[in-house]
C-alpha cells in the first residue's frame, strides 16, 4: 500500500499509510468514559490507541468476558491472557451478551468487516453463494448481535469495488436497511453503523434513506478516488469534511507501542 | 485416568463432541488423542474453531461443524476448514456466538430452546433454519430461538480439580459452566491435581462442580498452543505459523505426523519441543485471598 504525504500541518509526521489513518480516526471516534464492544483485529488496535490518547478512561468490553480491560501489550486476539490481567471484571459469554450486550449497557460497537454495502450491511460470513462459496469467511462471531443491540456502531474497512458492493453477498451484521426494510421496523434496539471508516475517507448513513454518503476525505484524497471504490453511485454531502492527519504522538504510539510487530497494520 | 483411557471410554464414533474454552484453556491434548484413536463422524459443536478444529478436520474426524466463528485469532485462516466447506466435504451449522450460548444454557437447564432478541435483518436464519422465532405471551415481541443443544461429551480444560473433578478456572471462562452442564458425559483435564482442602478454601472459584464429571484427567501444558492463565502464555508464534502450515495439505499431514500421531502422549509432545515451556511459562501476579469466615 502506498504511503501519503501529509500536509504541513504542525505536529503531524511525514508520512503514515493509509491503515495508519484509518486506525487514528477511528480512535477519535471514540469518547473518553464510553462503554465499547472491541472486535477483532484493527477496532482492537483504534481501542487501546485511544485508550492511550485522549480516552484513558474508556472502558474496553471484549466478547471473551473481559471487562474493563488495560492490557499491557496489543492483545494478539480477544482473548489474550493480558485483557484479563488487571481488568475490572472477568464473566461468562453468557453474562456477555445477556447483562451487558442485550441489556443496552454496550454504548460503542466496533466491527470489521470483508465487505461492506450500500446500506452498511456488513457480511464476515461467504464471498460467493452460501452452499457453495468461494471463500469461507469465519462468520459472525457476536458481529451480528453487536450490530443490533449497541447503542451506535462504528466499523472499519478498506474501500475496493469488491469489499463496497451495492449488496453484500450475506448479511451477517445488519445495517440500515434489510431487504427494503429500516432497522428500526425489524425491532433492532441500537442505532447501527453511524460511521464507516475506510482507508480514504469516512461514509454516513443518510437520515432518510440509510445509505451511505462521503462526509469526510482524509488528507490528499480526491473524491472520484473513493466514488470509483464503491459498487453504488456514491453521494457526496456538502460540506465536505477534511480529517486531520494522524499526529507525531499517534503514529509513534502505533508503531513502536501499539502494533511494533505490524500484525495489524501490515504496510 | 489417562488421557487415552478416558477418551477410550467417553467418546464415540458418531457422537457429537464439545472442547470448549475461548481462545482460553483449549483442550489440546484431549483433541490430539481423539486424532490418535482415529474417532470419526463427529459432530464438532464450539463457538471458535480454532486450530485444534483445523486439525481435526484435517485428520477427518469431522462430519459435521457446528460452530459461531471460524477462524485462526489474530492470525489468518483455517485453511483445513476452508478447503472443506468451499469443497462441500463439511457439513456446517452455523450461529453466532450469542446464539451459541443459548443452545448451550438451554441445553444446561434442560430446556427445549433459549430465546433471544437477536438475527432480525441478518441471512444466518435464511441458511440456518434452526434458527426460528417465537411470540412472547407476554408482550407480543417476535423473539429469536435456538434448539437446545446436549452434546453426547463435553471436554473442558481447567487450572485445577481435585481427584473428584471440582474443577476451579480463572481468567477467561467463556461457555466452559454452560458447555459442562448441556453435556451427558463430562472430561475435566487439568494442569494440576489439588487436595479437595485447596478447592474448599476458594468455592467461588469452582466453575465444574465433580457431580456431573465422569474422568478427571491431568496433563500439564494440555492446552498448549492456547494457553492457561497463571500457567503458560498463548503461544502466538504457532498460532501465526499455522497459517502456512494449514495452507498446504502436505505441510498439515506433516505436522499431525510428527507432532499428533508421532507422539504417544502429550509428554512426548512437550519433550519433541525443548525450550518451550520456557519460552511460554507465565509470570507472577498473584490475587489477594479473601475472607470465608463467618
Amino acid at each position: 500500500m502506498a504511503t501519503n504525504v501529509a500536509t504541513d500541518v504542525a505536529g503531524t509526521a511525514a508520512g503514515y499509510t493509509p491503515g495508519e489513518m484509518m486506525a487514528v480516526t477511528a480512535s477519535r471516534e471514540l469518547r473518553d468514559g464510553e462503554v465499547v464492544f472491541v472486535g477483532i483485529g484493527l477496532p482492537n488496535l483504534a481501542c487501546n490507541l485511544a485508550r492511550a490518547t485522549h480516552a484513558p478512561h474508556l472502558v474496553l468490553v471484549y466478547e471473551s468476558g473481559a471487562i474493563g480491560a488495560v492490557p499491557e501489550r496489543l492483545p494478539v486476539s480477544i482473548g489474550d491472557p493480558a485483557l484479563v490481567t488487571g481488568a475490572l471484571m472477568v464473566s461468562s459469554m453468557a453474562d456477555v451478551f445477556q447483562c451487558l450486550l442485550q441489556n443496552g449497557r454496550i454504548e460503542v460497537g466496533f466491527l470489521g468487516a470483508a465487505q461492506v454495502d450500500r446500506y452498511a450491511n456488513l457480511n464476515t460470513t461467504v464471498i460467493g453463494a452460501y452452499d457453495h462459496p468461494r471463500v469461507r469467511l469465519p462468520g459472525s462471531g457476536g458481529a451480528a448481535e453487536i450490530a443490533i443491540h449497541a447503542r451506535r456502531t462504528i466499523v472499519v474497512a478498506t474501500l475496493g469495488i469488491r469489499s463496497f458492493p451495492a449488496a453484500v453477498d450475506f448479511v451477517t451484521s445488519p445495517g440500515h436497511r434489510y431487504r427494503g426494510t429500516d432497522r428500526r421496523a425489524l425491532g433492532m434496539p441500537g442505532a447501527g453503523p453511524v460511521k464507516v471508516i475506510t482507508d480514504r475517507g469516512v461514509l454516513e448513513p443518510d437520515a432518510e434513506s440509510g445509505e451511505l454518503v462521503l462526509t469526510t476525505l482524509y488528507p490528499g484524497v480526491e473524491v472520484e478516488t473513493v466514488r470509483a471504490s464503491v459498487g453504488w453511485p456514491l453521494v457526496v454531502r456538502e460540506p465536505l469534511a477534511c480529517a486531520p492527519a494522524p499526529t507525531a504522538t499517534e503514529l509513534d504510539l502505533l508503531r513502536r507501542t501499539l502494533d511494533p510487530e505490524k500484525l495489524h497494520l501490515r504496510a | 485416568m489417562s488421557m487415552h483411557d478416558a477418551i477410550a471410554a467417553f467418546v464415540h464414533d458418531g457422537e457429537t463432541v464439545v472442547i470448549e474454552g475461548f481462545t482460553h484453556l483449549i483442550g489440546f491434548a484431549a483433541g490430539h488423542e481423539i486424532i490418535r484413536q482415529g474417532r470419526r463422524d463427529l459432530t464438532l459443536a464450539r463457538l471458535t474453531p480454532d486450530l485444534l478444529s483445523d486439525q481435526m478436520i484435517a485428520a477427518g474426524c469431522v462430519r459435521t461443524l457446528i460452530f459461531s466463528w471460524a477462524g485462526n485469532p489474530g492470525a489468518g485462516s483455517l485453511h483445513a476448514f476452508r478447503r472443506a466447506v468451499e469443497g462441500g466435504t463439511l457439513a456446517i451449522e452455523e450461529y453466532s456466538h450469542f446464539g451459541m450460548v443459548m443452545r448451550f444454557a438451554a441445553g444446561a437447564a434442560q430446556l427445549p430452546f433459549g430465546v433471544l432478541r437477536d438475527y432480525m435483518g441478518t441471512d444466518l436464519p435464511v441458511v440456518n433454519p434452526a434458527i426460528r422465532t417465537v411470540t412472547c405471551p407476554y408482550t407480543g415481541e417476535r423473539l429469536a430461538t435456538v434448539p437446545a443443544l446436549r452434546p453426547d461429551v463435553t471436554v473442558i480444560h481447567a487450572q485445577r480439580a481435585d481427584a473428584d473433578g471440582n474443577a476451579q478456572i480463572w481468567g477467561l471462562v467463556g461457555v466452559q459452566k454452560e458447555a459442562a452442564f448441556a453435556a451427558r458425559r463430562v472430561i475435566v483435564v487439568v494442569e494440576e491435581l489439588v487436595d479437595s482442602a485447596v478447592i474448599r478454601a476458594d468455592p467461588n472459584r469452582t466453575i465444574v462442580p465433580g457431580m456431573i464429571v465422569d474422568a478427571v484427567v491431568v496433563e500439564p501444558w494440555g492446552a498448549h498452543p492456547s494457553y492457561a492463565q497463571g500457567y503458560y502464555d498463548r503461544d502466538n508464534a504457532f498460532y501465526v505459523g499455522w497459517e502456512s502450515i494449514s495452507r498446504d495439505p502436505a505441510a498439515l499431514d506433516a505436522y499431525l505426523d510428527q507432532y499428533v500421531y508421532g507422539v504417544p502422549d502429550r509428554a512426548a509432545y512437550l519433550a519433541a519441543q525443548p525450550g518451550l515451556t520456557d519460552r511460554l511459562r507465565a509470570g507472577a501476579r498473584v490475587a489477594a485471598g479473601v475472607n470465608y469466615g463467618y
